[in-house]
């Protein structure tokens, strides 16, 4: 769990035990919940507990994803958050202020200036045009009429809908209705922006074109939005951080990276498993740092003697300030004892392949692949972060976390691979070259 | 001696009765204020309604029609109400027309507030149901007669019995419209902060609207089959005229009576529907199912 301290200034949403059950005497339910009774069991009694003992933080800029299958809670979650569904026990701070204590009327005022939301299926009204409906959330505030009308434009325009202001919705694509709900939400000016499955409602094609605009806009508004994903590769590629719920449980809180190489138990580690882990995992991710180095200073005998101890074909050489100058081969090391050259600077190949820390395994696939040595991560100046070997490159690839294999199937999951998930953890091996490929491990 | 027996007679129809003596001894003050309202009401709208030349309204009433729906509908009125005029039975249908009005107008009243109520409560709407059955199946003479005995013979006593007998459908289609409004119009509504007033005056009515319209064709529609009783307690209009014929074996007065009701009927059922139409949501709707 890496839930950091928590502080009402950088978290904007904040729920502590939060709970939600339906049916009779909710508030015994949670008793129950909490010494112990299972989900199951409460069933049977008639009740149902949607969010159990719920606790995390949502720091003010981030997107906060919450995933989880159907049934999960997630949805009901989110509806805590701005009031839509009263908790049944614990707090939930927005902005400072304790939700779970207003009246109505407060918790209008919470929706109007701090919490707007996007529906699943858009929950656009069908009677008004594209930007009457943008401009709901100012007009429920009321605005004036002319603010109002150039919020919204603005909004639409942000969202790449200007033009179509004085159409229907029922005119537009799904696509661009959900561009809509999302001007909705972006006009009324609230800093936190709830997203209930907002994307699942829309075809692979456009879905990946929404996210890519809601990170687009994201990065220049800097919104907080909490978002609710079924969707594992979604969450990922939005997500912050994740939390992965299940039965109305947070399960486990923590960066996609985080999460995919160290999940916190076997239900999130069968999910993860189907993760498309080249889009997620980044080089810096997954880079080791290199066994040995060369100093560009040093000569053919220190190289060679390096590389004899450290049993390696090749040495990346470094300056004083640890930028990356090139890679030496063994046999050109030899060659040079042997002619007893005391520089090495002739024999230096000084254009090593090198990719960005924060490049996805997808994008170095192709340089991994093409080059001899391993490849060096640099950052901006140059420096050398640290290598990754081709057999570290596809281990994390089908790499399926470090838990041990199930005893039991995970119930709500469809297709556990048990050989999939034995096989052993992170990358690891002290000694990363490109020869001890052939001694990977795997299920590649 | 069946088992039955040993069960004393219920007075049912006597409880009735002393509820009607009850009302009608304590609260003549709101039955006179009700009379007063609805015989000024229905007076000012007859004399208003045959103050006009006939030609005139003739040619309004096609005009509205045609704007409303199509230049054929508006040669229909134009020739249908020339016909009235043709038959003598102007001043009747007036009359009839301003009962219909009022009575569709206090009926939808009474049914909308209480449809909303329906629509909000499901213990609301178990009360409200089989009161609805009852006062849609009970013979409608039976209104009759407590009318009769709160406002005696005229037009008062019509116009409520009519009111009584055509609230139903309009309590029930705007329960149902209000009910079909999709949970997440609602939530959305919500989400943004709107208050249970503006959620229901922006977002559920407007979204319910052609279903509470087709509620409003029906309270009409339910109200021009109450004229002719009407005109048995002496509400005048065209019910009166049917009524005489009746009375009188007058065959040729009796139709033309009737078939004054048909073109009135038509003539408010078309263009009540005409303006369902129009409502914005038809519009959408119309606009999706061209899309897809």
């Amino acid at each position: 769990m890496t839930d950091d301290p928590l502080s009402p200034e950088i978290n904007l949403i904040e729920a502590r035990g939060l709970f939600k059950v339906f049916g009779q005497s909710p508030m015994a339910s949670v008793e129950r919940l909490r010494q112990g009774t299972s989900r199951d069991e409460l069933r049977e009694s008639g009740s149902t507990a949607a969010v159990i003992d719920a606790s995390f933080a949502v720091r003010r800029g981030e997107i906060f994803v919450v995933m989880g299958l159907s049934g999960s809670g997630k949805s009901t979650l989110i509806r805590l958050v701005n009031g839509l569904l009263d908790p049944t026990a614990g707090s939930l701070l927005v902005d400072g202020e304790d939700i779970a204590g207003l009246s109505p009327k407060q918790l209008r005022r919470v929706c109007q200036d701090k919490v707007s939301m996007v529906f699943q299926h858009f929950a656009l009204f069908p009677h008004r045009t594209v930007l009457e409906n943008a401009a709901y959330g100012l007009e429920v505030k009321r605005a004036d009429k002319h603010e109002r009308s150039a919020r919204a434009r603005e909004a639409l325009a942000m969202v790449g809908l200007d033009g179509w202001e004085d159409y229907l919705p029922g005119e537009l694509s799904g696509g661009m209705r959900q561009r809509v709900g999302l001007a909705r939400a972006l006009a009324s000016g609230t800093e936190i922006l709830l997203m209930d499955e907002a994307f699942s409602a829309l075809d692979p094609l456009i879905r990946r074109e929404m996210q890519d605009q809601l990170m687009d806009l994201q990065q220049r508004l800097g919104r907080t939005i909490l978002f609710i994903t079924h969707d594992l590769n979604e969450a990922m590629r939005l997500g912050d951080r994740i939390a992965m719920m299940r039965d109305g449980r947070i399960v486990q809180i923590g960066t996609a990276e985080q999460i995919l190489n160290d999940p916190a138990n076997d239900y999130v580690a069968q999910f993860v498993q189907d993760v498309d882990r080249a889009r997620v995992l980044t080089a810096a991710s997954i880079m080791e740092q290199p066994v040995a180095l060369l100093g560009s200073g040093a000569g053919p005998r220190a190289a060679h003697k390096l590389m004899r101890e450290n049993q390696l074909a090749h040495l990346f050489v470094v300056d004083r300030h640890r930028r990356l100058v090139g890679t030496v081969h063994e046999a050109d090391v030899a060659e040079a004892v042997k002619r007893a050259h005391d520089d090495l600077t002739d024999i230096i190949d000084r254009s090593p392949a090198t990719v960005q820390g924060s490049m996805t395994l997808a994008e170095i696939l192709s340089d991994s692949a093409e080059s001899s040595v391993p490849l060096a991560v640099i950052n901006e100046s140059g420096r050398l972060l640290g290598v990754i070997a081709k057999v570290t490159l596809l281990n994390a690839l089908s790499d399926n976390g470090t838990v041990d294999a199930p005893d039991s199937g995970v119930d709500g999951l469809s297709g556990p691979h048990a050989e999939s998930v034995a096989v052993p953890g992170t990358p690891t091996g002290p000694l990363v070259s490109a020869e001890s490929m052939n001694s990977s491990g795997g299920d590649s | 001696m069946g088992p039955l027996d040993a069960l004393p007679r219920l007075q049912v129809g006597d409880a009735f009765t002393s509820v009607v003596e009850w009302i009608e001894g304590n609260l003549p003050w709101l039955l006179d204020t009700i009379k007063t309202v609805l015989k000024w009401a229905v007076n000012q709208l007859d004399t208003g309604l045959t103050y006009i030349p006939v030609l005139v309204t003739i040619l309004a009433l096609a005009a509205i029609g045609w704007y409303l729906r199509s230049w054929a509908f508006g040669v229909y009125t134009l020739g249908g109400f020339v016909l009235i005029a043709n038959m003598d039975m102007w001043d009747e249908s007036m009359s009839s027309l301003a009962l219909v009005i009022v009575a569709s107008v206090c009926a939808m009243g009474i049914a909308v507030p209480l449809g909303v109520a329906g629509a909000r409560s499901h213990n609301v709407s178990r009360i409200i149901r089989p009161l609805m059955d009852m006062m849609q199946t009970m013979p409608a003479f039976v209104y009759l007669i407590p009318t009769l005995f709160f406002f005696s013979i005229g037009v008062v006593s019509g116009v409520v019995a009519t009111v009584v007998f055509a609230i139903p459908p309009g309590v029930r289609l705007t329960e149902l419209g209000l009910r079909q409004v999709d949970g997440e119009m609602l939530e959305a509504g919500q989400a943004f902060g709107a208050s249970p007033w503006q959620v229901l005056s922006r977002i559920q009515i407007p979204l319910a609207l052609p279903t509470i319209m087709a509620g409003v064709n029906q309270v009409i529609m339910l109200s021009l089959s109450m004229v002719v009783i009407a005109g048995m307690v002496g509400a005048g209009g065209l019910g009166g005229v049917v009524y005489e014929g009746v009375t009188r074996l007058n065959l040729s007065k009796g139709f033309e009576g009737g078939l004054a009701v048909v073109i009135l009927a038509i003539y408010l059922d078309r263009l009540t529907g005409a303006l369902a139409d129009r409502a914005p949501v038809a519009r959408a709707l119309r606009v999706r199912s061209a899309a897809e």
